[in-house]
């Protein structure tokens, strides 16, 4: 095949289609410039009260408990070894639960999306049946699988296998069902497209559909992250809160509340714990919503 | 690069997309699948893409038998209707991916790429995304996309489908000039008879699964194979037994032989286009297409005594022969086209 220069009737085509120009600006750059109408100015007004006092007041209030001692009261309350260990287990569950979950709940998603079997609706609903347990009751379920009397001989409690086991099961639907959405949404014809340029199976996913899902995987990761960071419910039963150990940073934080020898000091310390998760948390939404950004920008 | 397909068999369920379908696509020609929605073509088009299995018969490309063949070791360029974007890289990534799929030099590709983007007047917009194109713009990409990697045969889903008609007009006689150009096998799929006729060099008329004839344009045309053939490819009025186009019905003062006696009902001008209708005692009315200036039909009034004769092809309204081979068959008021060549030796030695 050769390639030659286009025919001089060719620039027909362009000049009724390429010179439309870059398309309109978004409608949401353009509203920051509108004037509020009186119903709109009402609704703003709404929402701000309401976020201020369900949400940013309780916040900032924690925030001006934990440095009420200063910058060396909150740095001596959380980097104390006991702390330290508590919010790096803390931590490190909650990443490593986002990663394996990330992963497992993306294959879950995708068999439901695109090799459904015989049962799989009922797969679908089970999913979010941690979702809503009450925590406590997961706690005594996983006791009852992996506790002292565990029919299968697994006995968790205590260690911090059983804390990670736990936080699997709590935080397993979040990326399951934001991938889920994307992969249904997902054109199909870019994937035949892919394979008939020579791409194989595993190259079409990791070129064409793994980019698309990414931010939704991201999405849940970081959900799941949030969640198992500061989970305690379904964990107080199976940690055995020992410091040190298995002393998860909720944990640590519900016992600074309850000591009473010292009501002052403890509650700034544990304003001060919380103020570290808080923190962690913020930032791993922030990184998300940045992501989100350029996958939007690519997408729009 | 040809393409044969032979006793290809498609199901989905109990419905028959393709039923025992044999075709034969010459190297190099511009094909056009030419039919009406759920007729089959898509199928035929994905089947020998590789991207739908068959479940009886065989595809041969280029002399290689590609059934057995994965969509990917095909060397296909698919174009999809919806074009079928890789929305998350540029109109330059798009357009590299076959390339970069098969580890060309980054040099190689950029070149390559840069001679398709300006092949399809895209070069000012390699860095944007699908998403910032127009729908022809991205018709375009997907189809430069799908010649980058040099394939045997170049594979069209009805390319313009989704586009408006101004914009499909333009591309389709763009696609016209750029096959004289590129000269790769191609095959488009269109439900438009006005784009087959205008843009291919042979049309593959398919309904219910199966071929109904293959020929060119002026072929189809000017002897359709039978009634469905005549009825897709325009309007048509029905004349002493037979089916003829209203353009092809010659209206007459006085008896002559083939000539149908009518009566006249109606004549309507619309813009430069006189459209009568005849009334035949015993079978019907006759719908008779012609120019506002044509003679024959200027003074005309209701009730005038007329006589119709047919000066196109007349096809029997009978049901679809099922050999679609056999063209001539269906020809039981001589259509000009075979006329003129059987003529021809004939009066070969007469001066006109």
């Amino acid at each position: 095949m050769t390639v030659v220069a286009p025919a001089p009737q060719g620039p027909a085509v362009v000049s009724t289609e390429t010179t439309a120009g870059p398309r309109p600006r978004p409608e949401r750059e353009r509203r920051g410039l509108r004037v509020l109408r009186p119903a709109s100015a009402a609704g703003l007004g709404l929402v701000t009260l309401w976020l201020s006092l369900v949400v940013l007041i309780p916040l900032a209030a924690v925030v001006v408990t934990g440095a009420q001692g200063g910058w060396s009261a909150f740095a001596d309350a959380v980097t104390t070894p006991v702390a330290l260990s508590a919010l790096a287990l803390s931590a490190g569950l909650a990443l490593a639960v986002a990663v394996v979950n990330g992963v497992v709940g993306t294959t879950i998603a995708w068999v439901l999306v695109r090799d459904p079997f015989r049962g799989s609706r009922l797969l679908d609903h089970v999913i979010d049946v941690p979702f809503a347990l009450p925590t406590i009751v997961t706690g005594v379920v996983m006791i009852a699988l992996y506790g002292p009397a565990s029919p299968v001989g697994v006995d968790l409690v205590g260690t911090r296998v059983g804390l990670f086991v736990t936080l699997l099961f709590v935080t397993l639907p979040f990326t399951v069902r934001t991938v889920q959405p994307v992969l249904e949404a997902l054109d199909r014809d870019a994937e035949q497209a892919a394979a008939s340029l020579g791409a194989s199976g595993p190259t079409v996913f990791r070129r064409v559909v793994l980019p698309v899902i990414v931010p939704a995987i991201a999405s849940g990761a970081s959900l799941a992250f949030a969640r198992a960071l500061g989970e305690y419910g379904s964990l107080v039963l199976i940690s055995s809160n020992i410091p040190k150990q298995t002393q998860v940073a909720s944990a640590l934080i519900y016992g600074k509340l309850e000591d009473a020898t010292n009501p002052v000091t403890s509650t700034q310390q544990a304003a001060s714990l919380a103020i570290v998760l808080l923190a962690v948390s913020v930032l791993v939404l922030v990184a998300v919503e940045l992501l989100h950004r350029r996958g939007a920008r690519r997408h729009g | 690069m040809s393409i044969q397909v032979r006793g290809l068999t498609k199901r989905f369920g109990s419905f028959v997309a393709l039923d025992d379908v044999d075709l034969t696509v010459r190297s190099g020609t511009l094909t056009a699948l030419l039919g009406p929605s759920g007729g089959g073509k898509t199928t035929l088009l994905r089947v020998v893409a590789g991207l739908e299995q068959a479940d009886a018969g065989t595809v041969v490309i280029d002399d290689r038998d590609a059934t057995r063949v994965p969509a990917r070791r095909r060397d296909v360029g698919f174009v999809f209707q919806h074009y079928a974007p890789f929305g998350h890289l540029s109109v330059a990534r798009n357009v590299a991916f076959g390339l970069e799929i098969r580890k060309r030099p980054k040099a190689e590709i950029a070149a390559r790429v840069d001679e398709l983007l300006h092949l399809v007047h895209l070069e000012a917009f390699a860095d944007r995304l699908p998403s910032e194109l127009s729908g022809g713009q991205r018709q375009r990409m997907a189809l430069a996309r799908a010649l980058a990697v040099e394939p045997k045969v170049l594979l069209l889903d009805e390319p313009f489908g989704a586009l408006d008609a101004t914009v499909r007009k333009e591309l389709r006689q763009w696609l016209r000039r750029l096959h004289d150009e590129v000269h790769v096998t191609t095959v488009f799929v269109t439900h438009d008879q006005a784009e087959a006729l205008e843009v291919a060099d042979e049309i593959v008329v398919v309904n219910g699964g199966r071929v109904e004839q293959v020929g060119t344009p002026d072929e189809i045309y000017d002897r359709p194979a039978n009634e469905f053939v005549m009825r897709f490819l325009g309007p048509t009025t029905a004349l002493g037994g037979g089916l003829v186009r209203p353009h092809d019905v010659e209206v007459l003062g006085s008896a002559e032989p083939g000539a149908v006696e009518a009566e006249v009902g109606s004549l309507r001008r619309v813009g430069f286009e006189a459209r009568l209708v005849a009334h035949v005692p015993g079978s019907g009315d006759v719908d008779v297409l012609g120019s506002r200036s044509d003679p024959a039909l200027r003074d005309l009034r209701p009730g005038d005594r007329v006589w119709l004769r047919a000066v196109g092809p007349v096809v029997d309204p009978s049901p679809p022969v099922p050999d679609a081979e056999g063209s001539e068959a269906a020809a039981p008021g001589e259509p000009v086209g075979v006329a003129a060549s059987s003529r021809a030796p004939v009066r070969g030695g007469v001066p006109a």
